[in-house]
């Protein structure tokens, strides 16, 4: 296998075949700057990937106080020395020329440079007008999932405590906080039962509305070297685009977008009238059977046949697939969260799993999915509308337990009501009862549903708006002030991945200019307004990203994200670990749930759950007398059409989503040559047969439109669900003459000028996959095509109608094999 | 007209009622948008209750189905008020007027989930089946009416009537 391999035309790199049980084979990839040997490196820097939910592992190159390069880590559980194009290029961005190095305030309308002390002292200035004037409620943090756990803690212990304010919630609400919520509703806790080395056990792996191939691309490399070695795993797909993951299956479900929850029905249906059910484990450990089985008696597969737009007859060979897997791993992503009833939906899954008696073995396990590398420390640390600690708001006790650690009085802990989700933060902006919102590492004006709303709220006047980033971004560009961070081998700090691996990332090179760790402008910010606890000592007493880490662990200490096992040093040199890791778990914990449901107590849960129609919360009685003794919850959900159906003006169905070679709105992809090259600029997808309706073809500039606004972009036609479009979310406008909006010269190139402003009553999550839209065409192709990848979902219908994706020399990545796994160096089997 | 029929009428026009002010509250809504949505989808419900109630009526010979809109039923009053919330754009009173149409739809749920309580207890005295059985599939979601305006008022009131 060793060798070098174009790793942007071949994204998932060689085969290491293995056979099923067997320790997937270590392949260590390696990319350096043009010129560098590997021996003249410096020095070799442990990190792990910011750019997607994976954790992999990886060590980065320095030379001459430079980043060169970087190597997957071959030791780690995670990766087995294996990397993705965006973790192979994407470290180039942190030596962009256009990084912010200095901070800007607004002065007279426009952003100039100054210090940091004239910086801090506007934000604490106005800060301590709007808590004398109006109040905590004034206030607001909109944070990220691509910190570190050590900057989301401290951030909540200054908003929640410090503040005092409601107001505080993650990006992470448009990626995973239906994975939470699902998490939450059948288990009473967040946390994932399951494990990647699932991959290596299972006979059936269904991806529910989750590309892994783009998202989680090394994980996809361990299905793909499985499918290859002996005693293969069988795939069911449910997606509406025809992904690498679909050409893969066994079966491939493409049902009508928003209508995942009829779709699941009819599975669990099929599934419950074949009798596949495991009635010891469901009399053990769950509450719930029978209503599931009452809201399931009409949900045939030729009724949901009728409602999706998919056979009854696949539904009934999907059924029979996941029916017969004697160890069945599922995976759930953006298709189900972003998509109408996403926490239903997605609940669905986890009844799938309940009802067969698939948890918490090998093989045997759900995996809901993150999509941002540390999406799972903004949930623990309660950056994301939860208490840390995956402490229950509803619950007294649990408030004077993080009061007592804290050293605050409770009452100064708001848990009046559910902490405020990012949507009704913006509301409140628009409203004008929050007048300062702190936004750090993301980018809601390219993010965020129905982009001309979200601009005109962030750039009222009354609405002071603080950016903290590498760039100067989209939102960047409307904020009164802009502090200038270090990132990712700038700085040090621990995060979590979607199986619970927590990675240790150091500090390989120092940040450009005047840029900080965003933990050290938090805590700056901390000492500047004076936090201080109930006996007057400091409220935030610590001072780098170690004493931060050791402060996290007595927050966590007892409860389902137990990190009191870990430490920095622990986590340097080796293989990342899972939490939760104490004194019972010193070397962490692979699977949840192998011996019961463990945190669904009345007592210890997290939440008592809510109704997954309306949103409604349960109350703490009521869920007592529902799940005394804590077992899972089988919660059934009707289906509800979606809120908006094609017809009449606008006859398309309309989804986001991304594409393999991007993260986010582009900010470090954007600025990777490699990766920018092989998906330069948006584009739209349509089916053939729409296509010709239109008279269109590849590579004509088409308008998508909707009721909330319009873009621009070259076609591509492929094999989607016909009636559907695809719109990659990933483009905006900072790499256009227009900078943060469209105008005369540039029009709309944001997914997000179209979508519809609708979330899930449950998670809150803003639904990016259900919109009708209207497609025209606008001008006839001079033969060029669109530019979007060949090597994706995004393949052209017909292979030749565009030129293929490649990288060239400069994409050439060395594949090495390495012994570290070869001598079953695992257990778990 | 025995008592059964007389709970009837009553759950028929307090679910026509219902289903008739969560829609207007959705338009009135737009721009708090889970609540425009999710009122629009319970709505549903309400209308779903009030064939229900209809069927059951008509096999005892009662005719709930009349013609209900009229110059001032809530339907009209709706459309004038219409994207309210839209019109003064930023100002805070919309916060205010949501809590109250809030309240206003929690108190006629409740008044919708005691018909259906009397209705129930009625039907076990006298061994209604088809009675008991309509309570039964209806009064669930009722209550799942007014726990939604609950926690609805319980989430936004602070916020609204803090910065007031």
């Amino acid at each position: 296998m060793d060798g070098s391999v174009d790793r942007i035309a071949r994204p998932w790199g060689s085969r290491t075949p293995y056979d099923r049980g067997r320790p997937w084979p270590a392949r260590v990839d390696t990319y350096l700057a043009d010129g560098v040997a590997p021996e003249s490196v410096d020095r070799w820097v442990q990190a792990a990937s910011i750019l997607h939910s994976d954790g992999d592992a990886m060590d980065i190159a320095v030379k001459e106080g430079r980043i060169v390069g970087v190597r997957g880590r071959a030791v780690d559980r995670v990766n087995h020395g294996r990397l993705g194009p965006k973790d192979l290029f994407g470290w180039q961005a942190n030596a962009a020329r256009d990084r912010l190095t200095r901070p800007l305030v607004r002065v007279d309308g426009r952003l100039v440079e100054t210090d940091w002390e004239t910086a801090m002292e506007r934000i604490v200035a106005r800060s301590r007008q709007l808590l004398e004037e109006r109040g905590p409620g004034a206030i607001g943090f909109y944070t990220s999932g691509q910190l570190f756990l050590e900057e989301y803690y401290t951030l909540a212990v200054l908003a929640r405590a410090g503040i005092g304010t409601h107001h505080l919630d993650g990006n992470t609400r448009l990626c995973t906080s239906t994975a939470a919520e699902a998490l939450k509703e059948s288990f009473g806790c967040d946390g994932q039962p399951g494990s990647y080395d699932d991959i290596d056990h299972a006979d059936v792996i269904a991806l529910f509305g989750h590309n892994l191939a783009e998202t989680q691309p090394v994980q996809w490399m361990r299905i793909l070297d499985r499918l290859e070695g002996g005693d293969p795993p069988r795939l069911v797909c449910v997606d509406p685009r025809p992904t690498r993951v679909a050409r893969r299956a066994s079966v491939h479900l493409a049902p009508r977008v928003g209508t995942n929850v009829a779709l699941l029905n009819a599975l669990l249906y099929e599934v419950i009238r074949t009798g596949r059910v495991d009635t010891g484990y469901v009399e053990a450990h769950t509450v719930g059977f029978d209503e599931l089985k009452a809201r399931l008696a009409s949900c045939t597969p030729e009724w949901a046949a009728d409602v999706c737009d998919v056979p009854a007859a696949r539904i009934q060979e999907a059924a029979e697939i996941l029916g017969a897997a004697e160890r069945l791993l599922s995976t759930v992503l953006q298709g189900v969260y972003q998509s109408h009833q996403a926490t239903a939906a997605a609940v669905q899954v986890n009844n799938l799993h309940l009802i067969r008696g698939m948890l918490g073995r090998p093989g045997a396990g759900v995996l809901q999915m993150n999509g941002q590398p540390t999406a799972q420390n903004t949930r623990e640390c309660g950056a994301n509308g939860d208490l840390p600690g995956f402490r229950n708001w509803q619950n007294d006790e649990h408030v004077a337990d993080l009061a007592r650690v804290w050293n605050v009085d409770p009452k100064t802990i708001p848990h009046y009501g559910p902490p405020t989700h990012a949507m009704q933060m913006f509301r409140y902006a628009e409203q004008g009862s929050l007048r300062m919102l702190w936004i750090s590492g993301t980018n809601p004006a390219v993010s965020l549903p129905e982009l001309s709303r979200i601009r005109a709220i962030l750039a009222q006047d009354r609405l002071f708006v603080i950016a903290q980033d590498l760039f100067l971004t989209e939102t960047a560009r409307l904020a009164d002030v802009v502090l200038p961070a270090a990132t990712w081998g700038e700085k040090t700090g621990t995060f979590t991945n979607a199986d619970r691996t927590v990675h240790l990332s150091d500090k390989a090179v120092e940040p450009p200019g005047e840029a900080r760790p965003d933990l050290d402008i938090f805590l700056d910010y901390a000492r500047r307004m004076d936090f201080r606890d109930k006996d007057g000592a400091p409220l935030v007493g610590w001072h780098d990203p170690e004493s931060a880490f050791e402060a996290w662990k007595r927050c966590s200490a007892g409860r389902p994200c137990d990190y009191t096992g870990l430490s920095h040093a622990k986590l340097r040199g080796g293989t990342g670990v899972q939490w939760p890791c104490n004194d019972r778990a010193p070397e962490g914990t692979p699977r949840l749930y192998g011996e019961g449901i463990t945190w669904a107590h009345p007592d210890v849960c997290e939440s008592y759950g809510k109704d997954l129609v309306t949103g409604a919360t349960v109350e703490a009685v009521e869920y007592r007398s529902l799940n005394p003794d804590g077992r899972a919850v089988l919660k059934a959900a009707e289906y509800l059409p979606p809120h908006e159906e094609p017809g009449g003006e606008y006859p398309f169905q309309l989804t986001t989503g991304r594409t393999l070679y991007h993260f986010h709105t582009r900010t470090k992809t954007g600025r990777a040559p490699q990766l920018n090259a092989a998906a330069p600029d948006v584009w739209v997808e349509a089916s053939a047969g729409d296509a010709r309706a239109l008279d269109a073809r590849e590579g004509d500039l088409m308008e998508v439109s909707t009721p909330r606004g319009l873009l621009r972009a070259r076609l591509r036609i492929t094999d989607i669900r016909p009636g559907l479009l695809f719109v990659p979310f990933h483009y905006g406008y900072w790499d256009t003459p227009a900078g943060h909006a469209p105008d005369a010269t540039t029009p709309g190139r944001a997914a997000n000028e179209t979508t519809v402003t609708d979330w899930d009553p449950v998670s809150k999550q803003p639904l990016f996959k259900t919109a009708a839209a209207a497609l025209r065409l606008v001008e006839r192709s001079d033969g060029t095509t669109s530019r979007a990848p060949t090597t994706t979902a995004s393949a052209p219908h017909r292979t030749g109608d565009a030129p293929a994706t490649e990288g060239g020399a400069a994409a050439m990545v060395s594949e090495t094999a390495d012994p570290a796994w070869n001598d079953g160096g695992r257990s778990d089997a | 007209m025995n008592g059964v029929e007389l709970v009837l009428r009553a759950i028929h026009h307090g679910e026509q009622e219902l289903a008739d002010d969560l829609l207007a509250v959705a338009g009135r809504h737009s721009a708090d948008h889970e609540v425009h949505h999710v009122a629009t989808d319970l709505a549903a419900w309400s209308r779903e209750h009030v064939e229900r109630v209809t069927g059951t009526a008509r096999h005892r010979g009662l005719d709930l189905a009349e013609p209900h809109q009229d110059d001032s039923s809530p339907g009209l009053l709706a459309a004038l008020k219409e994207n309210a919330a839209e019109a003064p754009g930023r100002r805070p009173e919309p916060g205010l007027l949501l809590l109250r149409d809030l309240r206003d739809l929690h108190l006629k749920a409740a008044e919708n989930s005691l018909y259906w309580e009397m209705l129930a207890q009625l039907a076990q005295a006298t061994r209604d089946d088809e009675a008991l059985e309509l309570a039964s599939a209806c009064h669930p979601r009722t209550l799942r009416q007014v726990r939604w305006t609950n926690t609805m008022i319980k989430t936004l009131c602070p916020q609204t009537l803090s910065s007031l």
